[in-house]
This record gives C-alpha cells, structure tokens and sequence, in this order.
C-alpha cells in the first residue's frame, strides 16, 4: 500500500496508457468484425472460411505477433500501432463469430417481414438485423473486451507501456507490492470497461428487458 | 387490379410450386388463395410483391409489369401480413406501425401520428403505442400487423395466413374485423389460408389451388359450396357444404309467418301451445309452452325456455333462417329486424321452399 501511495503519479500515467492501448482495438475491431460478421452469414462458403481464418489467428500468440508486426507494418519495434493492429486482429477474431451468430438468430420472419415492408437489404442490416443481434454482439463484446485489456500487459515485456510494466518493474527490481497492485489495476480495468458495455447494452436494448404477454388475455 | 398471366414458380431441383397461373385478382375485393399444403398459394402470393421471383408469365398490377421497377418500392406500395405478426421486437407498437410510412421518408412526427390514428382503426388502446410486441397477445400483434400493412394507406394488402396462429374465438373476432375494416377501407385484398371455412368467410372469390401448384376453381363462395367442378374441390371443401351453401343465398324471398308473443310480466292465452316471450321494445326473451307450464299468472323470466338462433331480415341468408327454425326449442325460428325486435316467425318448410325456387331458377 506504501508502494502504491508513493508511485500515484506513475500509475497513472500506466493505466492512461493501458486505456491508450487497450480501447483502440475494442473499437476498431467491433466496427471491422460487424461487416465480416455480415459477410459470414451470407453463405456457408464464406462463413467456414471467415470463422476458421479467425480462429486461426486467434491461436498466434500475442508476444509472437507483437515482434511478427514491425516488419510487415514497416513500423519501429516499440511503435505503438503494433500493440494497436495486434489487439484488433485479436478483436475482431473474437468477434467476427459472435456477429454471424448474432445475425443469425435473427428470426427469418422478422427479416422477411421486414423485406417486404420495403427495406433494402442495407436499410434492413442497419435497422432491423443489427440491432436485433445487440445482446448477442454485446456478450461477445464483453469477452473481446477483457481479454484486450489484459492482453495489453504482454506487449511491456518488449518494452511497450500500460499496467503490464509493473509486472517487468516489480520482477527486476524485487517490488511484490507493484505485481499484486498491478494485478488489481488490470483487474479494476476490466471491470470498469465490461460494466460500461453492459451499460451501453442496457440502454440500446431496452425491449429486452419487458415481461412477456404469455397467458394474457387478447 | 392484380393480374397473373401463366405466371410459372419452378424451383432449380425441379419442383414446380406454381404451374401456369391465369387469374385476376378485382380490386377493392378480398381474393382468397386457399389448398392444402403444397399447393403454391404462399408462393404465389409472395410472388405480388417479389419476396419470390417468377420462373415464368408475368404479373400484372394495374397494368404495370411488376418486374419493371424496384422491389423495395413495389414493395413500400403493398401491404404485407403474416403469421405471428412479424412485428419487430425492439420497437414500440407505435415505431413498428411507423415503419412504411417511415421508409417513405414522412417526418418522425407525422409518421407516429399517423400510427397513433391507425392503432384506433383497429381497435388497439393508446397505452399499447410504447409497449414491445412481446407484451401483447398473439391477437393484439395481429391487430398490430394488420395496422402496419396498411400504415402507408397501400391500395393492395397481401395477408399470409395471417389469423392461423391464434384461437378459434380471438380468430373469429379478427375476422370480423378484417371485415369491418374492409367495408370502410375497401382495398384490393389478397388472402392466403389453408382453412376452407375461413376462405368462404372472407372472400369474395375464392382460388382453390390443388397440389403442384395448379388452380382447380375460381369462383364466388356460393358457387364454390353448391357447384364444386372435380372430386378435388368438392373433398376440399368438406362436409356439410350444401348447409354451408345456404349462407351465400338470399333471403329476399322468404316470407314470413305470424308469431304469438306474449310480453314479460303479461298473462299468456291459456292453451296456446309455444308462445315467444318479448320484453317492451318487443325483443324476443325466450319461450313459453303453455301446454306444459304450470304458470299461471304472469310470465316471469323463470318460467322461460331459452330461443335459438336469430333470423335478422335485413341481413340473413337462408343459412341463417334455417339454423333459427332448426334451433328453436318451438320448431319455429324466430326472425327479427335491425332494432332486434320480432318481425315474424320462419319455418323450415319455408326455407326449403324457397331454395326450390332458388335451384330451379339456376338451372334455367
């Protein structure tokens, strides 16, 4: 607790950086995982082809891909985008499933009812299918998230910033209060974040949450 | 007016669900597709609006081609019902009756309004307007469907069996009111069901489709009951359809009878037989048989013997009028006017009578 009250200034500039390179990707890889999502759940061909890419990729560990980065990007080794590109191809391999399955249990009435009211087939993605699979992206979101943000922590062992250099500091300089702080912070974080997720989901799924009519009389 | 020319759905494996369709659809009536599953009447009514797409022949609406144009306009221009509704579960009832007029590129607020007039037109309170559909019963999403499709005040309505997923007694309300909104509405209504009973309710022609997609009779509902034109159509239409052939003829020429009635709180004639038992407007209460009751003084409602059906002049059918003779507990029907009071009494006789004449002057 000393060591925490003494180093305030640090770990907060530690936890910006974490946010700095923890968000980017949650974001970026949501809006590029909802067009693949859509695309996989055109037809099967792309569907097997989209999911198993994305699973394989998901397999590529972080530290490999933080160092695989810089030479195809052409980026420096401690550039930042690296952590950024690295943490989205993880998002977006999360999330790219989640959105097809989400799409998907969309009920075909509801989708063909919403056709012959007229909609395009863009019109009726945007208002109709999407927002229906929310809960479904949302929970999936919520793991792409956490799993970012502890992620993060990987990319100090080759120098990058974040809570994760507590780790690399409390292991060279023998500060056991800096692992367990470090631990907490990474823990508090993920919390914070998935509780602004569910937050964000409540408010754009209100009809999720109404009682049903079952046994009401006509 | 809706027109199918040879109109042809042939599916790649060979299927053929529609075969050579000739039909035309009058406008501002209530076409009824109606044949067992496998007949093509689903498809054949998505093909009006282009959810499924012609193999062959050409649909006409008002005389335009319906392959000329965009879909999603042609679409916007029709409305479209179906099973369970097909409402959209994040929207309020209000948003979802919105939703064409919307598409059409009306204002938030016009649109809303507009939904808020057509959520009374059929007969939905104003509370349900920021309720999710999952909060109503399978009728009220109905009802909600039925005011969606006609949100932007389309000539043409397309139902897909909209009232086969609720039960019997919320189904026959809806009917009725499908009815009564297309006496006020008068639009061009094409209507899909399996059940023979619902397709002589509703239409005004009837399509019987048999397996493989080919039309067997297209007809009025009368003619399809008392002249069905192959073994086909006459099993399809079932049992007891020469009773149920009787509510697509008129009563004009029944006359009717005279009929004793005594006021409540009166002393009945004393061995008058059956006697109808009438309240002061002269609205008839129940029976009286004065041969068994051992009443003596005034007709009270305990002494009453409950009536049967009632034969309303201005708008039976002899269906109507022989069910009244049928069902009174006195073997003589009871008919009334528009107040509901007696005009007379109806016999059975009467009505076999009159259908005699009837069938004799359709043969000549």
């Amino acid at each position: 607790m000393t060591w925490v009250l003494g180093n305030l200034s640090l770990i907060g500039e530690l936890l910006l950086q974490h946010l700095y390179f923890a968000i980017p990707p949650i974001i970026i890889g949501l809006v590029l995982a909802i067009p693949l999502g859509w695309l996989a759940n055109r037809n099967t061909v792309l569907r097997s082809t989209l999911l198993n890419v994305s699973g394989l990729l998901y397999t590529v560990p972080s530290l490999a891909l933080f160092v695989l980065l810089p030479p195809l990007l052409g980026t420096g080794i401690l550039n930042p985008a690296n952590v950024i590109v690295a943490l989205t191809i993880y998002t977006v391999a999360l999330l790219v499933r989640t959105v097809a399955d989400g799409l998907d249990a969309v009920p075909s009435a509801v989708v063909n009812s919403a056709t012959a009211m007229g909609y395009t087939s863009l019109r009726r993605f945007i208002s109709v299918e999407l927002p229906m699979a929310v809960p479904v992206i949302l929970a999936g979101l919520r793991v792409a998230a956490v799993s970012a943000i502890s992620l993060v922590t990987v990319g100090a062992v080759i120098g990058f910033g974040g809570l994760g250099k507590m780790f690399t500091d409390a292991f060279q300089r023998d500060i056991p209060a800096e692992t367990i702080a470090g631990i907490v912070l990474v823990l508090l974080l993920a919390l914070a974040v998935d509780g602004l997720i569910v937050l964000i989901g409540r408010a754009l799924t209100p009809w999720t949450r109404v009682g049903s009519a079952v046994g009401r009389p006509a | 007016m809706i027109e199918f020319r040879g109109v042809t759905k042939r599916y790649p494996d060979g299927t053929v669900a529609v075969d050579e369709l000739d039909l035309e659809v009058e406008a501002g009536r209530i076409t009824v597709f109606v044949g067992p599953s496998g007949c093509g009447k689903t498809t054949s009514l998505r093909m009006i609006n282009r959810m499924i797409e012609p193999s062959g022949g050409t649909i006409l609406v008002d005389g335009k081609d319906i392959m000329a144009g965009d879909p999603a306009e042609l679409r916007r221009g029709i409305g479209y019902v179906i099973q369970q509704a097909g409402l959209f579960p994040h929207r309020t009832i209000l948003d979802n009756i919105a939703t064409v007029p919307l598409l059409l590129g009306w204002n938030k607020a016009d649109a809303r309004k507009r939904a808020a007039e057509l959520m009374e037109t059929v007969g939905l309170a104003p509370e349900m307007a920021k309720r999710y559909p999952t909060q109503l019963s399978g009728g009220q999403q109905q009802r909600v469907g039925v005011a969606r499709a006609l949100a932007a005040d389309p000539p043409i309505l397309l139902m897909d069996e909209p009232f086969s997923a609720v039960d019997p007694v919320v189904r026959e309300s809806l009917q009725e009111e499908l009815l009564r909104l297309q006496g006020e509405l008068g639009k061009t209504i094409v209507f899909v069901t399996h059940d023979i009973d619902e397709a002589v309710k509703l239409g005004d022609k009837v399509a019987v489709l048999r397996v493989g997609g080919k039309l067997a009779q297209f007809d009025d509902p009368g003619h399809l009951l008392a002249r069905p034109v192959d073994d086909f159509v006459d099993n399809f239409v079932g049992r007891d359809r020469g009773y149920r052939g009787l509510g697509f003829r008129s009563s004009a020429a029944l006359t009717l009878g005279e009929l004793p009635t005594v006021t409540l709180g009166e002393k009945p004639a004393r061995h008058a037989g059956w006697v109808l038992v009438v309240d002061a407007d002269g609205r008839p209460q129940g029976w009286l048989n004065t041969a068994e009751s051992a009443a003596d003084g005034p007709v009270g409602h305990e002494h009453l013997v409950p009536g049967g059906s009632l034969y309303d002049v201005g708008s039976g059918s002899l269906r109507s009028a022989l069910d009244a003779a049928l069902s009174s507990p006195s073997g003589v029907g009871v008919a009334v006017d528009e107040r509901g009071a007696v005009a007379g009494s109806v016999s059975a006789d009467d009505v076999l009578r009159v259908l005699d004449d009837a069938r004799r002057d359709d043969a000549a």
